[in-house]
């Protein structure tokens, strides 16, 4: 493996060359169409999406201390990342559990982010309660016969492909009879209904399977052995490092701390409204503090040091932080964080107000921050149920 | 930057925690605190503290210390405020020796530093003046060659040998400019000291300055000597409260898993789980954002008073929460001075409220962020 800093020396060569000015602005919603597409295009070819898979699924085949290497020379030159249903949660899934039929298949399409997956979990009677699913997987020669319906499905409009939990015994305990299932949403018999959700977004959808089929051979993991590649994949879900910002949607055009100056104001080099000062101060330390711990796990994972487990704090500290985060931009802004659309409000203040209301989902998606805790009580601490 | 032990910090606590186990139950400052006797620690636990080598992690070789960091000596007080160990090591060498120690006088440094690291000798820092902490509100004068002003909070003053005095020389209450660190002898004529009873168990002194004369040799520096002296404490004290913290977390999960009522343990009612995992997730973030403050400190990063206030404000704001649910969790018995848990809540709001609460140190993170 090369040498560290000449790797390093290396990616912000290729950086320097390769990256657009247009793009260096992180994770936003509103870069330019045709360079992200090309740069994502790169980005598979080098194996840069999915740095740390074996090169022969298309990775990077960077062992631990490149990959984060390379995570952060990208972050510093703030280049556009990939973080799919794919990249982050099938994956690294498909990689423990796949057969090595399902790796060639799936993984080297994830890591040059060509087909879109959505995940196909939760159902109007089962979210929380995840494991009590009904959509239902009969057995037709090599071929199951997919029949039920899955919500919240993120993305299902634009999905080539859905892992989907389905139930392949029916007279087992609910834990016991549950599969994970790969196959493809263009298909008869899979219906997609998009949802508005409060933001006037409409990303998720309810998913509708009358007959939808898969192959045999696409169960992921034992049959009926589902529930713990899920568990697995939620594991993944929930994993954050701290440093994304933004919630859902992404970050937000303008740094929280310039936007609430604008709104605001500074009065001898203070912001003018005490109490907000004060909120931005909470909240900026909360989110170093975010980091610092996300970073702390890792390494004392790997040296050893573990006592508990608290990489499991991340999910719902991080679901607070965004939420925070925009509770305090909505608020400074006053009346003018009530805006919806057209005249009369700037386009950055429009930004956080939806920001607020959909960074609502971050404390529900993934496991709210109730199961979150009852996780973390029973296992991380210990505590008799 | 390190979030993570060293193997020669994870040794040195392990040293500390044998040490601890051994020579200091938590029902050793109890007995300190219900005799109030003079010295209100133990000298012989400081002897053997000094003999440790603690005394003189900050100190260099030649004034017979070790040279280590900031980092080494957070990783001990950690330990000690899980036991609650009423020694003045914030107070008597992160205030005051340490006003010497990162001075540029010499031979103050020569005469006292080495006294110091053997634990004969004992220099307390009189800063404060107003009962909410500022280190610049300071209206204590030096003039004429002599200081005069009354200062309060002074912690272990009642003990000290020496003190550090804030004064200024020009300017008001309030201001950077003009601010003068002189060491005085504590029995120096003028100088008058009261020794002040906590409800932690500890002790702090209201000193007197009345035309007390000092002589230039006696200067140490000024506000950016005080400023570097109060950031080490303040992670230092973010240290030993954490310490602390961290044994009532503990101790109250334990009775969550013990106490029964309705047939169960309390720990099955949902309403408390959730509320452990609060206190879990804001103990591990002062554990980070602490080590990272102390790294920054010894590292001498451009950031590190941001890193500094961030850390005490996140210290504070755990030890609240989890000092309040200790007592909460516990019930009646938590309430009751038999029971150990309160002598960990009265630390917890002494250590919050000095140097700097959570909101003090919320708005200088502002200031220095630049709003
Ligand atoms: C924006 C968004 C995107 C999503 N994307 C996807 C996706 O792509 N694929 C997918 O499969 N799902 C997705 N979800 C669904 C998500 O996983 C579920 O919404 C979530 O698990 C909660 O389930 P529920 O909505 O049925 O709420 P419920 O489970 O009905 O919960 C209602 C309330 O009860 C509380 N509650 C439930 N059980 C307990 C308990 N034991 N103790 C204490 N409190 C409890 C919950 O915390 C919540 O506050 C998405 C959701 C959102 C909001």
């Amino acid at each position: 493996m090369a040498d560290l800093e000449a790797f390093k020396e290396e990616v912000r060569a290729v950086l320097a060359e390769r990256l657009p000015e247009e793009l260096r602005k992180g994770n936003r919603s509103d870069l330019p169409h045709d360079l992200l597409g090309k740069w994502i295009v790169e980005m598979g070819d080098r194996g840069w999406i999915t740095p740390d898979w074996p090169t022969e699924y298309g990775g990077g085949g960077l062992d631990r201390e490149h990959t984060a290497a390379l995570k952060a020379e990208l972050k510093k030159a703030k280049a556009p990342i990939v973080s799919s249903f794919g990249v982050s949660m099938l994956g690294p899934t498909l990689l423990e559990y796949g057969t090595e039929e399902q790796k060639k298949e799936f993984l080297p399409q994830i890591s040059k982010n060509t087909v879109r997956w959505c995940q196909g979990f939760s159902e109007p009677g089962s979210g929380s309660d995840l494991a009590s699913l009904q959509c239902r997987a009969e057995k037709e020669g090599d071929e199951y016969v997919i029949t039920g319906q899955k919500i919240w499905t993120t993305g299902a409009d634009r999905a080539d492909w859905i892992f989907c939990l389905v139930r392949t015994d029916f007279d087992a305990p609910k834990h016991e009879g549950i599969s994970f299932i790969l196959f493809p949403m263009h298909q008869e018999g899979v219906k997609v209904a998009p949802l508005t959700l409060i933001d006037g977004s409409a990303h998720f959808s309810q998913v509708f399977f009358d007959g939808a089929r898969a192959k045999v051979s696409n169960v992921v993991g034992p049959l009926n052995g589902g529930w713990t590649v899920a568990k697995r994949l939620l594991q993944h879900e929930r994993s954050t490092d701290g440093s994304s910002d933004g919630g859902i949607g992404g970050a937000a055009k303008e740094s929280i701390t310039d936007f609430v100056k604008r709104q605001v104001g500074l009065e001898n080099g203070e912001l003018a409204d005490p109490t907000i000062r004060e909120r931005l101060a909470a909240h900026e330390i909360d989110k170093r503090a975010l980091s610092l711990t996300m970073r702390r796990a890792v390494e004392e994972a790997r040296a050893g040091q573990r006592a508990r487990d608290i990489g499991s704090l991340g999910k719902f500290r991080w679901a607070n932080m965004v939420k925070n985060e925009q509770d305090i931009a909505v608020d400074s802004s006053g009346s003018q964080g009530l805006g919806w659309e057209g005249p009369g409000y700037e386009d950055a203040q429009i930004e956080r107000t939806k920001k607020w209301l959909i960074t609502r989902a971050d404390s529900i998606w993934g496991g709210t921050n109730e199961i979150q805790k009852n996780v973390i009580a029973k296992r991380v601490l210990g505590i008799p149920e | 930057m390190a979030v993570i032990l060293s193997e020669e910090q994870l040794m040195l606590r392990e040293s500390a925690q044998t040490f601890l186990a051994d020579q200091s139950p938590v029902t050793r400052m109890r007995e300190l605190r219900d005799a109030f006797d003079d010295t209100g620690y133990t000298p012989e636990i400081w002897k053997q503290m000094a003999d440790l080598g603690w005394l003189g992690i900050l100190l260099s070789e030649d004034h017979g210390g070790s040279d280590m960091g900031v980092a080494d000596l957070g990783v001990v007080l950690w330990e000690c405020g899980k036991v609650l160990a009423p020694e003045p090591l914030v107070s008597a060498l992160l205030l005051g020796a340490n006003a010497v120690r990162l001075s540029g006088n010499q031979t103050l440094q020569k005469d006292l530093l080495p006294a110091v690291a053997e634990g004969d000798r004992i220099v307390a820092l009189a800063l404060e003046e107003t009962a909410r902490f500022h280190p610049y509100n300071v209206a204590t004068t030096f003039s004429g060659g002599a200081i005069s002003g009354t200062k309060i909070h002074v912690l272990d003053g009642h003990v000290a040998d020496q003190i550090v005095v804030v004064a200024r020389t020009a300017g008001n209450a309030g201001d950077r400019e003009g601010l003068a660190l002189y060491l005085v002898d504590a029995d120096a004529k003028g100088v008058s000291i009261t020794r002040n009873r906590r409800m932690d168990g500890r002790n702090a002194a209201t000193v007197e300055f009345d035309g007390v004369e000092v002589g230039a040799d006696r200067l140490l520096g000024d506000a950016d000597l005080l400023d570097q002296v109060i950031d080490q404490a303040t992670v230092g004290l973010a240290s030993e409260m954490l310490g602390t913290a961290e044994e009532a977390f503990e101790r109250t999960l334990q009775y969550l898993k013990d106490r029964e009522q309705f047939g169960e343990k309390i720990g099955t009612f949902q309403a408390l789980r959730h509320r452990a995992a609060e206190m879990f997730s804001e103990l591990e973030f002062a554990r980070s954002i602490v080590r990272d403050a102390l790294s920054a400190l010894d590292e001498g990063r451009a950031d590190a008073a941001v890193c500094v206030s961030a850390a005490k404000a996140q210290a504070s704001k755990a030890s609240r929460l989890i000092g309040a649910e200790a007592v909460q969790m516990h019930g009646g018995t938590g309430m009751t001075d038999e029971e150990e848990i309160g002598l960990f809540f009265k630390r917890l709001k002494a250590a919050e409220l000095s140097l700097g609460d959570e909101t003090y140190h919320q708005r200088r993170f502002a200031t220095l962020q630049g709003y």
